[in-house]
């Protein structure tokens, strides 16, 4: 293959610092504007006229995801003309600041944290979304998630992408095997994990390990505990800290998540004991139940992208999700998610126009389409939806049983949310009591 | 002018005393110095030689058993290296993009500071004007203030330019796509700068005073001293502050990713292999082989400056 | 995406700038130096030619040029300085009197916060212990290595290997040596170099970097692992610089090697080994990456700079962040003073 080993010769030449002449090929760059009269075009009609702007934009998505992201708005690149830079950090919270305190924003940012955008509207940082804009999300999105970019009265980004994160995983064929069902409430669930730790295996595997985030997967399952021991109500005032972190209700949501990640007899299937959760990475915590080490692991939606190259992910292949049970049915069906929202620090017309393309209902098609995604907004159609798990994301988030409400820890200020909140979780993890946890957790909480 | 003179004597009797010098050692050389330092040298090998075991098998592999266990199940591939070269990713573009990047930030942003800060140290050693240690102190303790604090305000430097009183003093550099690497090296540059003076002082004010002092007689200028007798005798500490320099700069992500940004434009190799284990970290295995590519270029140089640069430091400790 | 060279062009063609921006600086600057004098002391050729001819008394030789060279050779140091460092060490300062989005003052509020709050406390003692522990460990290994590996054959190779890790970025390092500490449960194989190795002496897999404060030591071997070949590099190379006559006349004293050590070779690189000291504990104070990439300051592993890097740029709370970094340069102080006493006694000696 000739083309492969140009390939090759090239790699290697960059990799001694020689200069090689090029026999790579060029890939044709059309001429954009001269596409614009083209048919499928004209669902880009609203947003012609900036013909050769460019738009950067700076999220936490990297390297594969960026390239779905690449690939989703390539269409309206070429009918518009607008050249959209996307840049991706693992460094995104802490570089955004960065930048935009240095005067070096960029114009639009995919920011996953509530409590982050607050920071910056309460800094005059965003720009508040253009009128066309915001006609479009009250259209598209619920009063629920608009909320969550609203800042007095005044919208500051539009949802994009989301997430569902009440979600067990578990191995669809290893419980047809051995007879075991899918639980839907509580105490099911916990009779299922009795069963499993009786027959010899430890039923729950979890891992808390994320690097700089480490601790983060514990805060999903508090919140999860909170919506399921108290009522929405209680969780909003808790995330804003209505009620002081360490309330009762608080450390009785904790204690029944330790009724399963603190239980030697539970946990951590394939890895040891309750202590390994805190050093298991969250990537590999629930490969264990392809091996049979473990068999349920509560994650995210996103934990489809996890599992081992050539493991099917569907409702009779080797993986699957099922719903995290409601401790009380009659109280509806909570359902933790997240999510990330648009927001701009700029409001040229080029950047309100891409800002109102990514809220509307063909920018979201065309993302689903790509896989591996979904999103709150009511334009998308579940039959773009080509992964199973999205495709149950997307029917609970549309469900009308459905109470929705955001991940605690990105509504909390930065210093508790991504900070001893994640901590604190480790500690409790590795010994520490609620009572203490918790204490530390609320005298750190900003005055 | 015979400013020139005094270093070819300095140099071939440097070469007579390592000559005598080795033959001296020759016969210390002992067995169990050289079995024990080799030990000591393998054990410290072992974790690196690990991670070069493990970019070399599969994925699945380096997930669930031990590196050692290659020896007894060899299972060998170069997927890992076949992902980090020949990247999956279309919107990032080509390794060799970014190893072009680095080299593009490297080198001058090691040479930048190495001149800057050798004309320093030499007027800071033998320069005599008022509160010339009391700036050297000062220099010196600049090293402690952790560059993450510089990072906003020299950004602000750059981005908006510096403003007083409502007058604009300095414009906005405005730069776009490769233009960035000039801030990179600026960047870089100051960071380096009060190391480079500590380091540098070091050598250049234990030249021998006699030496100098002759010089001046003679009736050299400080430009001619500092280019005919200092530079030729502390090239070897500048290799060595430039082969540190080189290795930070090589392996910095922070400065990089203010200055330069994350694009295939000017990113360099770090940023790169940063976000290559994918959003959610999914990909970390080939963090094992993206090591490896990295660690080429810095080795290289250490490895065919090392001679030189061992050599050289006595040149700057020898004391006057 | 293919990899296509003419792409590139405009970085090489950066890269020449910036070269020959180099060249035009610094070659500039060596240039005005040289001129600037020479067109001095032709000025006053001509005046003592003129002085003579007309028989006044001769103009006395100006002293302060000296400092007007001084200027010259420091002015892109002390520009680039101010630029980078000094103008943000001040705003840092200030930030630290301030609240937590820097719009008001606070007075000394921070500072109360950080020796109050219990968490903080734990993080100013865990830098005192790496800066004690990694100055001393690596300085010690790299010299005992210098001396040994000068004796020894082979040597290139064996220092190359004990530099290789310089090589590696703090971040790469610390992933390998989060290899080394990995744990998997009880009777399950362990992934981990030093697990495996407790398995095998028949010991019970441990939790390296959750137990306080163990893990702190163990994050420490990380950053002695890298900064060990730097001393050794740096120790190799004044030990070598010894006159050997010296080393002779004491062999043929009869001096024993331990006597050699004490009495010869760490007098003549005792300058040697004050710059290795020093560049260590400010580079251990600033250390971050390690703790950042291997713990993120869990388990009672923080230090100084991961806290105030996730104060000031992750919590947002930029008043605390940049009273934390004021206390680093509070820590430098005591090096400092040993530099200024150092330097008095090179001028007096």
């Amino acid at each position: 293959m000739a083309f492969a080993r140009s390939r090759q010769a090239l790699a290697i030449a960059g990799v001694l610092g020689l200069a090689l002449g090029a026999t790579a090929c060029g890939t044709g760059n059309d001429k954009k504007s001269d596409k614009a009269s083209s048919p499928e075009c004209a669902a880009y009609e609203k947003y012609q006229g900036h013909d050769g702007k460019k738009v950067t934009i700076y999220s936490s998505i990297r390297d594969l995801e960026a390239d779905r992201l690449d690939q989703s708005w390539k269409q309206f690149e070429d009918c518009t003309g607008i050249d959209i830079d996307h840049e991706g950090s693992g460094e995104f919270e802490a570089q955004l600041g960065v930048r935009v305190d240095g005067g070096n924003a960029p114009d639009l940012a995919f920011i996953p944290q509530p409590g982050l955008l607050k920071r910056f509207v309460d800094s005059g940082k965003i720009k508040t979304v253009g009128a066309d804009t915001k006609a479009l999300a009250e259209q598209n999105f619920t009063p629920d998630w608009l909320k969550y970019s609203t800042v007095d009265g005044k919208l500051y980004g539009v949802p994009l992408g989301s997430n569902v994160k009440s979600y067990v995983w578990y191995s669809p064929k290893t419980f047809k095997e051995k007879g075991w069902q899918v639980p839907t409430t509580w105490d099911d669930l916990i009779k299922l994990s009795d069963q499993i730790a009786a027959s010899g295996t430890k039923p729950w595997c979890a891992g808390i390990e994320s690097g700089d985030a480490t601790g983060w997967p514990a805060t999903d399952w508090i919140e999860d505990l909170m919506l399921r021991t108290q009522t929405p109500e209680v969780y909003d005032q808790w995330t804003t800290h209505g009620i002081p972190f360490n309330d009762p209700k608080v450390a009785e949501a904790l204690d029944k998540a330790g009724t399963i990640l603190k239980n030697e007899k539970y946990v951590n299937g394939g890895f040891g004991g309750v202590k390994s959760i805190a050093t298991t990475s969250f990537q590999e915590a629930g490969t264990p139940i392809t091996t049979g080490k473990c068999a349920l692991h509560r994650q995210a939606s996103f934990y489809a992208n996890q599992w081992p190259q050539g493991t099917k992910v569907a409702e009779d292949g080797d993986v699957f999700a099922f719903y995290f049970p409601a401790v009380d049915p009659a109280k509806g069906k909570p359902v933790l998610g997240a999510g990330e929202f648009v927001s701009a620090f700029a409001d040229r017309p080029e950047v309100q126009a891409v800002q109102t393309y990514l809220a509307s209902g063909e920018y979201v098609n065309s993302r689903a389409k790509i896989g591996d995604w979904l999103s709150a907004n009511n334009k998308l159609d579940i039959n773009n939806v080509p992964n199973p798990v999205d495709k149950l994301s997307v029917q609970i988030l549309q469900d009308p049983k459905t109470v929705f409400r955001f991940d605690g820890s990105d509504l909390m200020p930065a210093a508790v949310g991504a900070g001893t909140f994640w901590k604190g979780m480790v500690d409790w993890i590795n010994g520490k009591d609620t009572a203490t946890v918790l204490q530390g957790i609320e005298s750190s909480w900003p005055k | 002018m015979t400013t020139a003179t005094p270093t070819v004597p300095a140099g071939t009797q440097a070469t007579e005393k390592t000559t005598r010098a080795a033959r001296v050692r020759k016969r210390l050389n002992s067995r169990t110095a050289t079995l024990v330092s080799i030990v000591i040298a393998l054990v410290w090998t072992i974790p690196t030689f690990g991670l070069l075991i493990s970019s070399v098998r599969p994925e699945n592999e380096i997930k669930t058993t031990g590196w050692w266990t290659f020896f007894t199940n060899p299972q060998f591939t170069l997927d890992n290296y076949q992902q980090v070269l020949f990247s999956t990713s279309s919107s990032s573009g080509q390794l060799a993009s970014y190893f072009i990047n680095s080299l593009a930030i490297t080198i001058p942003s090691v040479l930048f500071p190495l001149a800057f800060a050798s004309l320093a140290a030499y007027a800071l050693a033998w320069i005599n004007f008022k509160g010339r240690d009391w700036l050297y102190i000062a220099i010196f303790a600049l090293q402690i203030v952790p560059l993450q604090m510089a990072l906003v305000p020299l950004l602000k430097f750059f981005s908006t330019g510096v403003t007083v009183a409502g007058v604009t003093v300095l414009p906005a550099w405005g730069l776009v796509d490769e233009q960035k690497f000039a801030q990179v090296w600026f960047a870089h540059t100051c960071f380096a700068l009060p190391f480079a003076v500590f380091l540098l002082h070091n050598f250049i004010s234990q030249l021998p005073r006699d030496l100098m002092e002759a010089a001046r007689v003679d009736g050299a200028t400080h430009p001619k001293i500092f280019r005919t007798i200092v530079l030729p005798l502390v090239t070897p500490a500048l290799a060595a502050f430039g082969i540190f320099q080189f290795l930070w700069v090589w392996n910095d992500l922070l400065v990089a990713l203010i200055f330069a940004g994350g694009g295939d434009e000017t990113a360099p190799l770090t940023v790169r292999l940063a976000e290559m284990a994918g959003t959610r970290g999914n990909e970390w295995q080939r963090l094992t082989a993206g090591a490896f590519v990295s660690i080429v270029v810095p080795l290289t140089v250490f490895l065919s400056l090392q001679r030189y640069f061992v050599r050289g430091l006595l040149a700057g400790s020898v004391k006057g | 995406m293919e990899f296509d060279f003419a792409e590139e062009q405009p970085k090489f063609l950066m890269l020449m700038y910036g070269l020959i921006a180099f060249v035009a600086v610094v070659g500039g600057l060596l240039l005005l130096l040289d001129a600037v004098p020479a067109w001095f002391a032709r000025r006053r050729e001509a005046q003592l030619i003129a002085a003579s001819a007309s028989g006044t008394p001769l103009p006395r030789r100006r002293k302060e040029r000296e400092g007007l060279f001084a200027l010259f050779f420091l002015l892109p140091t002390l520009l680039l300085l101010t630029i980078g460092l000094v103008v943000p060490a001040i705003r840092t300062t200030l930030l630290s009197f301030m609240d937590r989005g820097s719009n008001d003052w606070v007075g000394l509020r921070n500072y109360g916060w950080m020796f109050s709050e219990g968490s903080i406390i734990r993080v100013l003692v865990n830098t005192l212990i790496w800066v004690l522990l990694v100055p001393l460990v690596a300085t010690a290994f790299g010299l005992l290595y210098a001396v040994l590996v000068d004796k020894a054959r082979f040597e290139a190779v064996a220092k190359s290997l004990i530099f290789l890790p310089m090589a590696i970025s703090f971040v790469g390092a610390t992933i390998i040596w989060k290899f080394v500490y990995a744990y998997r449960g009880d009777g399950q194989e362990q992934i981990g170099l030093l697990n495996q190795i407790v398995v095998g002496l028949g010991g019970e897999p441990k939790q390296w970097l959750l137990e306080s404060p163990l893990n702190t030591f163990l994050l420490i071997v990380i950053m002695v692992w890298i900064q060990a070949g730097f001393a050794m590099v740096v120790l190799s190379a004044a030990i070598k610089a010894i006159p050997a006559d010296i080393v002779e006349a004491a062999r043929l004293d009869g001096v024993t090697p331990w006597q050699m050590f004490w009495r010869i070779t760490m007098p003549s690189i005792r300058p040697a080994l004050i710059v290795v000291v020093v560049t260590l504990s400010i580079a251990t104070l600033k250390v971050f990456d390690i703790v950042r990439t291997a713990t993120n300051g869990n388990y009672d592993t923080s230090v100084i700079a991961t806290e105030m890097y996730n104060h000031a740029f992750r919590y947002g709370e930029n008043g605390q962040g940049s009273a934390l970094a004021v206390f680093l340069f509070v820590l430098v102080i005591p090096i400092v003073i040993y530099q200024i006493r150092n330097l008095r006694q090179q001028r007096e000696g």
